[in-house]
């Protein structure tokens, strides 16, 4: 069966309107399903780093780096014959970032396929999903979906009945956001507490146990069958913009009908959030939005038309993220949404460097104080300061400077509702927001 | 002094499955929080006598063990309710009322973040973004979700969940 060329939707193809749940292995391969899988197979792992590499595969994890540059820095064979560990991070915990679980929900084997190819292009024969104790139905879905793979071998010893092989392992983690990072999440693996690790050496070099490793978000490696099938050209044919390829692109907040939809990379933000989100509640405008998670910088509504891609959305000043919208609108207090932020981030800290542990309860304490009308004038200045002091650059990972993100911006943005709160003596929002959340 | 807890035994299912996570792992070494995980699916929580027992059958020093316990926040180190709702306090869930949500549970059931009903059926934990963000405000409870949450359905759930457990006891 041919794939046809004209296909723009990848990522979701499989998946029908109207069911629940996971596309079976059989529909799978109907589908064209691990058809990729057998074309890498037959290609030099090199050729596959650099098939995806000139696609523009970027990391949709978040951070957006080139996936075949980030493959290319794996030694290669005639450098080191050890093991090598590919690493599917799983580990979607960004507040508001929705896209992952829906992909492991429903196509478990566009996943694992991706990880197959993955794992060939870098040399891995074992795999490790590292998936957030909070998806149960993504753990017994993926489960079965690696079981039914290896009865068919498409997994495990002699896949396709070649050569090849890959152990695929589930690990179901038990919370704590930081195990997202990918060296916190290899900490996590090897059965140690999710702390970061300095860099260098890179995860490239020296991760798991010491050996090669590679860790991709899941929408990144769900990228890889038809990338491999239809080749780069079509993946860069995908993209409107600069950026290649399709994207899962999701709305939540006070829209009509907020969701996940897969668009190409570059829609402008407006049409994500008139279009498919159906615009804005009857009664309620748009103040700002976190473009793509809670550790991203606000943007405004002049910022509306930007393009949804890596490159536009970074010199707005922004991070696209996880392309998944948080929209704020005008009857939510914007200093309670940084606050909500500013917790989660505070106590998700892992607590091993300063800024983040001592800066992060010291934001959340000022800015208690500025909601519950006791804030002072100084006040903005010590949160600039405490934003400039979590900044990049300044610790051991991104998530105090992720935290900071939100932070700094909203204080551009929304000044003058920090400083209504602070002349005022309580929030001009309070009539319509319900009273802080109670904490333990 | 107090007593030291009793060292609890480990079951052979235990055992088994813990041995079962074992084959996926080049050392010993990640098989604690696997343990943790194990023992408490049985369990409930995870008790001091238990954490000695596992720490005693993985030959790890029991504060090793412990340090990996209390950093995970689906590791119940104490007691909690046969149903553990896990409310969404993030972003989203924020922006579109889970705090009213949260305030409502407080009123049907007198307890808040952290805190279990006194007949042991309800424990309330706020929790992380849970990745269903079109649906705000959720909440899950065992492994099901609660989507849109507003006080007909929080109280439909606690009812059906209270029901559920009165007619097993």
């Amino acid at each position: 069966m041919r794939i046809d060329t004209s296909l723009r939707t990848p990522l979701t193809k499989n998946i029908r309107a109207g069911t629940s749940g996971a596309v079976p292995l059989d529909d799978y391969r109907k589908n064209g399903g691990y058809r990729g899988l057998q074309k890498a197979l037959t290609m030099p792992p090199r050729d596959i780093s650099k098939l995806v590499q000139d696609a523009g595969l970027r990391g949709r994890g978040g951070a957006g780096f080139n996936t075949g540059l980030k493959w290319s820095f794996v030694p290669s064979q005639e450098d080191y014959s050890g093991q090598r560990y590919l690493v599917c991070n799983a580990d979607e915990m960004e507040p508001g970032a929705f896209k992952d679980r829906y992909l492991l929900e429903r196509d478990p084997h566009l996943l694992l396929e991706g990880m197959a190819i993955a794992a060939r292009a870098i040399g891995a024969t074992r795999a490790y999903i590292f998936l957030r104790g909070e998806y149960p139905l993504a753990a017994e879905r993926l489960r079965s979906a690696i079981a039914e793979a290896e009865s068919a071998s498409l997994l495990g010893p002699g896949v396709f009945g070649g050569k090849f092989s890959l152990q695929v392992h589930l690990h179901r983690s038990a919370g704590n956001y930081i195990c997202g990072e990918e060296t916190a999440l290899l900490n996590a693996l090897e059965g140690k507490r999710a702390i970061p690790r300095a860099k260098p050496p890179f995860p490239q070099v020296s991760g798991l146990w010491g050996c090669p490793t590679v860790v991709n978000n899941v929408e990144t490696l769900c990228n890889l069958p038809h990338l491999l099938m239809l080749g780069a050209e079509w993946y860069r044919s995908l993209g409107r913009g600069k950026n290649a390829g399709s994207k899962l692109f999701g709305v939540s907040g006070r829209v009509k009908t907020p969701g996940l939809w897969e668009l190409p990379m570059g829609t402008p933000i407006r049409e994500i959030v008139e279009q498919c989100g159906g615009g804005m509640q009857p009664g309620y405008q748009l103040r700002g939005l976190l473009p793509g998670g809670g550790s991203t910088d606000f943007l405004g509504p002049q910022h509306l038309d930007l393009a949804m891609d890596y490159d536009v959305i970074g010199k707005a000043g922004s991070r696209m993220g996880t392309g998944t919208i948080l929209v704020l609108d005008d009857k939510t207090c914007p200093v309670g949404l940084v606050l909500n932020l500013q917790r989660f981030f505070a106590r998700e800290s892992c607590g091993w460097c300063t800024p983040c542990r001592d800066g992060l309860p010291w934001v959340v304490d000022i800015l208690e104080r500025i909601e519950q009308g006791h804030g002072k004038k100084q006040d903005l200045d010590l949160l600039q300061e405490l934003a400039h002091r979590m900044g990049p650059g300044k610790t051991f990972c991104a998530l105090a400077p992720g935290a900071a993100e939100p932070l700094e911006s909203s204080l551009n943005l929304f000044l003058a509702d920090y400083v209504a709160h602070i002349e005022q003596g309580s929030c001009p929002y309070a009539q319509n927001t319900a009273p802080l959340m109670e904490t333990i | 002094m107090p007593e030291p807890p009793p060292i609890q035994q480990l079951s052979a299912d235990e055992i088994a499955e813990i041995e079962h996570e074992a084959a996926a792992y080049p050392t010993r070494q990640p098989l604690g929080l696997e343990a943790l995980r194990i023992v408490q699916q049985y369990r409930g929580w995870v008790s001091d006598g238990a954490l000695q027992a596992l720490a005693h059958y993985l030959k790890v020093p029991v504060a090793e063990l412990d340090s990996l316990a209390t950093y995970y926040q689906l590791i119940f180190r104490q007691p909690v309710g046969r149903e553990v709702m896990l409310l969404c306090n993030s972003a989203s869930c924020w922006v579109m009322g889970c705090s009213r949500v949260q305030k409502h549970i407080r009123q049907q059931l007198n307890i808040g973040p952290g805190e279990t009903t006194a007949d042991g059926i309800f424990t309330l934990l706020e929790t992380p973004c849970l990745g269903d963000c079109d649906k705000a405000p959720v909440m899950m409870v065992g492994t099901e979700m609660h989507r849109q949450l507003d006080s007909e359905k929080i109280d439909a759930l606690i009812r059906a969940l209270r029901e559920r457990h009165h007619s097993e006891d």
